[in-house]
């Protein structure tokens, strides 16, 4: 019977051809937890009569989400996270490392056709490289340090084929928030979303990241991007050397005919940058209709969109600029890795002659801990994924979502506009 | 095995889309006592309404509960608060596997119209949420095997513990 991506994933790990509802129990390839989630696994773990990680060579802990620790008691979960990773022998990514999802991808530790489990919501970013990768929580996680073992229902999927190419100033960013607000934020509840077509074949590795990352916020299991136009030399070195050095990609692409709960056809040709406005991520506008929006504070980063090619895009819009009066950018790169490549190709200078602030790479105030909780009646704008009330720390501040081109936009005009304007010189 | 599996409360309502960041703020998460968790339940929300929990009570949702973050915080914010059960129309996928996991029992009820302040009286066995106030009886949806095993366990952590294998029936 002709397969989904996901169902040619789960059917190879349980070792017999499952479909959509069926319950399988299979082995997982990777996982991993984080400071957010990674205490309450170990307690868990513990609970459970865990005495050692399956196999520490597939799990990770990384330390992102509050980072360096603000505080004394979180510093003491961090002390936690570091004496079970040296007890058990788990590679620990350390504080200003990067981000867990960048960090899961950069270092290898997911390949085309595996099957990760995250306890992180935006785990289906890994989904960029054909895995089948899955947020969950704290307790399922340990389960899985336990036993190895995870039981999933095979979703049903949801096919997305993008045409046609991206205006200037329009990014994969505005493809994924048009497709929340088109869907819905309970738009692909369970399922996994499967991402096909010429548009998505001419994809870089980081923009199939931001596609996959976003469907989290339409309630799905799962992404799965088709590996076709991939290029092995895309791939990350670490993975490249799993994979074998000379060795082909292994792809992953659906069968033709595959049954799909539905198909959605987008041709992004005549697309213009999207907003989410407050207070949820699928309340989506054409950047037009909110253009004059004044904001406070700009933020670049999370494991949406602070890659390389993010802050490429950023250097481009602020290059020769300065920020406008009164607005503060903050940027937090998505990892160590970006910003070296960053600072040693100038475009670090460039953001920071423009007025721009970085600080750790990490997750930083996208979850609202630290390091840039915006002030009561304060507008953001953010290149982050949610805009929930409270999200980013305070409950009196409204949060807009873009992407990098419309952050670093409205951080030189001070108010939300068009980024294409500026990037044209219309707008000074 | 927990023994109990038929709850009685009065209703606490919210609405749609309430996600894990209005359940208990990030800012919250990082804790390992569930007692901090539970005195900032919902503050965001109506910040009164930690305070208005009885023990047993029952909070009632309506779409999409619990989208957002993957954190555990939020069903053991609502669990350490004395809420014995969650209905809602419909679920977030991480929250409910979530509460499952750590033996918070959540029940899926399409289209209810359960009121503010209505007695409610859920059979878990049964499958029926009786809105004792509003004379309505429910069919909730049924859940996979394999999770309404490990919510009888009481959990993954007891579920594991005492020798559940994940094993799929039928
Ligand atoms: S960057 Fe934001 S969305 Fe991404 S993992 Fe960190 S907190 Fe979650």
């Amino acid at each position: 019977m002709p397969q989904t991506a996901a169902e040619k994933v789960l059917s190879r790990k349980a070792g017999y051809a499952v479909e959509a509802g069926d319950i399988a129990v299979v082995p997982v390839d990777g996982a991993m937890a984080t400071d957010a989630t990674a205490p309450f696994a170990i307690k868990a773990f513990e609970s459970m009569g865990g005495a050692r990680v399956w196999d520490p060579a597939r799990m990770a802990l990384v330390l992102d989400h509050a980072t360096p620790a603000p505080n004394e008691r979180i510093s003491t979960l961090h002390t936690l996270m570091r004496r079970f990773a040296a007890e058990q022998r788990l590679r620990l990514y350390e504080v200003g490392d990067g981000i867990c999802h960048q960090l899961m991808m950069e270092n290898g530790h997911v390949a085309p056709g595996e099957l990760f489990v995250g306890a992180d919501s935006h785990t289906p970013t890994l989904g960029a490289v054909g895995a089948f990768a899955v947020g969950v929580g704290s307790t399922d996680l340990a389960a899985v340090m336990h036993t190895g073992r995870i039981w999933l229902k095979v979703p049903r999927t949801l096919r997305v084929e993008l045409t046609g190419s991206l205006r200037p100033g329009t990014y994969a960013k505005d493809v994924i928030l048009h497709l929340v607000g088109a869907l819905g934020i309970a738009g692909a509840t369970y399922e996994a979303v499967e991402f096909a077509g010429p548009t998505v074949a001419g994809m870089t590795l980081a923009s199939r990241m931001v596609l996959a990352n976003m469907v989290a916020e339409m309630g799905a299991k799962t992404a799965l991007v088709d590996t076709a136009g991939l290029e092995a030399q895309e791939l990350p070195a670490p993975l490249r050397q799993r994979l074998g050095a000379s060795g082909p990609l292994a792809e992953l692409s659906a069968d033709p005919g595959a049954s799909y709960r539905a198909v959605h056809r987008l041709d992004v040709s005549d697309l213009g940058a999207q907003v989410a406005v407050p207070h949820l991520p699928d309340n989506v506008r054409d950047v037009r209709e909110v253009a004059g929006v004044k904001v406070d504070m700009a933020f670049i980063g999370s494991c949406t969109n602070a890659r390389l090619e993010d802050l490429h895009v950023a250097a481009a819009v602020l290059r020769g600029r300065k920020l406008a009066a009164g607005v503060r950018l903050i940027i937090a790169a998505s990892s160590r890795a970006v910003f070296n490549a960053a600072l040693k190709d100038g475009t670090v200078e460039t953001l920071s002659e423009a007025g721009a602030t970085f600080i750790t790479s990490g997750c930083g105030p996208c979850v609202g801990t630290h390091q840039g909780v915006p002030g009561d009646g304060e507008t953001v704008i953010s290149s982050t994924n949610r805009n929930f009330r409270g999200r980013m720390g305070n409950p009196n501040a409204n949060v807009y979502l873009g992407s990098p081109a419309v952050v670093a936009a409205a951080a030189v005009a001070g108010h939300i506009v068009d980024p294409a304007e500026v990037l044209s010189g219309v707008v000074a | 095995m927990t023994a109990v599996r038929t709850f009685a409360g009065a209703a606490h309502v919210v609405g749609d889309n309430v996600d894990t960041d209005r359940i208990i703020p990030g800012k919250y998460t990082k804790t390992l006592d569930t007692a901090d968790l539970a005195a900032h339940l919902l503050e965001d929300y109506d910040p009164e309404l930690a305070g208005r929990i009885a023990p047993g009570d029952v909070l009632v949702a309506g779409e999409n509960f619990g989208c957002g973050s993957s954190r555990e915080q939020a069903p053991l914010a609502i669990a350490a608060a004395g809420i014995a059960v969650v209905l809602a129309r419909s679920f977030a996928r991480i929250f409910f596997r979530n509460a499952i996991n750590i033996g918070l029992p959540v029940v899926e009820v399409p289209g209810h119209e359960i009121q503010p302040g209505a007695r409610v009286r859920v059979d878990l066995i049964r499958g029926e949420v009786v809105d004792e106030t509003a004379g309505r009886t429910y069919r909730a949806t049924r859940m996979p095997p394999v999770m309404a095993d490990i919510l009888a366990a009481g959990g993954l952590v007891p579920y594991l513990r005492s020798g559940g294998d994940y094993s799929v029936k039928g």
